[in-house]
C-alpha cells in the first residue's frame, strides 16, 4: 500500500488515547505522523521532570497538563489534526463515553486497576471499536519477551505480560516506546484492514 | 477434569471448581486478573459463582502497572 493510499484511508479515522504517559504520548505521535487525523486524548496528570526519560514531552513543558502538551507537540507535526482533550481521571461512566466516536482506543494507563476497569467496561458492551492494551514493559533488554496477543474479538494486548514497574525495574524510554509503537503499528494494521 | 487454561491443556484434580477456586489451585497470586470462561468475560464479583467444568476453556490474564 502506498503512502498516499495509507493517508487517504486514515484520514477519516479517529483514535482515542487513554492515558498520555509513556505509551500514550509515543503511540499518539507515531499515529499522527502516518496520517491519522483525529484524536481524543485523556489524562489527568501534568508533565513531571521524571517523565522526560520516556514520554514525548520537553523540558519547557514541565508543569503543563499532559493532554495540552501532547496536543501542542502533535500539532507541530501536523497542524491540521483534530484533537479533543479531556484533562480528567476517567470514571466507570466516562471510561467509554469519551471515546464513543473513536474507531480504536489505545489503552495507555499507568495503573493496573485502570487497565482492568477499561478492559472490563469495554468487554461488557459491544461498541464495534478496537481496544489495544499495553501490559508489561518495565526495564530494559528482553526484546524477545515482547509479544502481541489477541485477547478477544476486538481486544489486543502488547507487552511482555510480566515486568511490573518497581524501584529496581523502572520504565525506560526504549522499551516503553517499543511497546507504544507495537500498539501504534497494530492500530495501523487494524485501521487499514477495516476500510 | 481436563480444561484448556491460557491455551494449554491441563488436568485439574477436581470434577469442577469455581473460578476463584481454580485461581487458588493454580496459585495465581497476582492482584489484578481478568478472566474468561469459554470466551465470556467473568467479572471479579462473579468468580465465586462461575463454575469451571471438564472441557472448558479458561483464560486468565494478569494486568501489570506501567504505561
Amino acid at each position: 500500500m502506498q503512502t498516499k493510499t495509507i493517508r487517504v484511508k486514515l484520514k477519516g479515522k479517529k483514535v482515542g488515547i487513554a492515558g498520555c504517559g509513556g505509551l500514550g504520548s509515543n503511540a499518539a505521535v507515531s499515529l499522527a505522523r502516518v496520517g491519522v487525523k483525529s484524536f481524543v486524548l485523556v489524562d489527568f496528570d501534568v508533565v513531571d521532570e521524571s517523565n522526560l526519560n520516556r514520554q514525548y514531552f520537553f523540558r519547557h513543558q514541565i508543569g503543563l497538563l499532559k493532554t495540552d502538551a501532547l496536543k501542542s507537540n502533535m500539532l507541530l507535526i501536523d497542524p491540521t489534526l483534530q484533537i479533543e482533550v479531556f484533562a480528567e481521571k476517567l470514571s466507570e461512566e466516562t471510561m467509554l463515553t469519551h471515546f464513543a466516536s473513536c474507531d480504536l482506543i489505545i489503552e495507555a494507563f499507568d495503573q493496573a486497576e485502570a487497565k482492568q476497569q477499561l478492559l472490563e467496561s469495554f468487554l461488557s458492551v459491544n461498541t464495534g471499536q478496537y481496544l489495544i492494551m499495553g501490559n508489561g514493559m518495565a526495564g530494559f533488554g528482553g526484546f524477545e519477551k515482547l509479544r502481541q496477543e489477541q485477547w478477544d474479538d476486538r481486544v489486543y494486548i502488547c507487552g511482555d505480560f510480566e515486568s511490573e514497574i518497581s524501584a529496581e525495574m523502572p520504565p525506560l524510554g526504549p522499551r516503553v516506546a517499543i511497546v507504544a509503537n507495537m500498539q501504534a503499528n497494530l492500530a495501523l494494521e487494524l485501521l487499514l484492514k477495516n476500510d | 477434569m481436563d480444561i484448556t487454561l491460557n491455551n494449554r491443556k491441563e488436568t485439574i484434580e477436581a470434577d469442577q471448581l469455581t473460578l476463584n477456586e481454580l485461581i487458588q489451585y493454580k496459585n495465581f497470586t497476582f492482584k489484578l486478573l481478568v478472566t474468561k470462561i469459554n470466551g465470556k468475560l467473568v467479572r471479579i464479583p462473579d468468580r465465586d459463582k462461575a463454575v469451571v467444568k471438564d472441557g472448558d476453556k479458561v483464560e486468565v490474564m494478569h494486568l501489570i502497572s506501567g504505561g
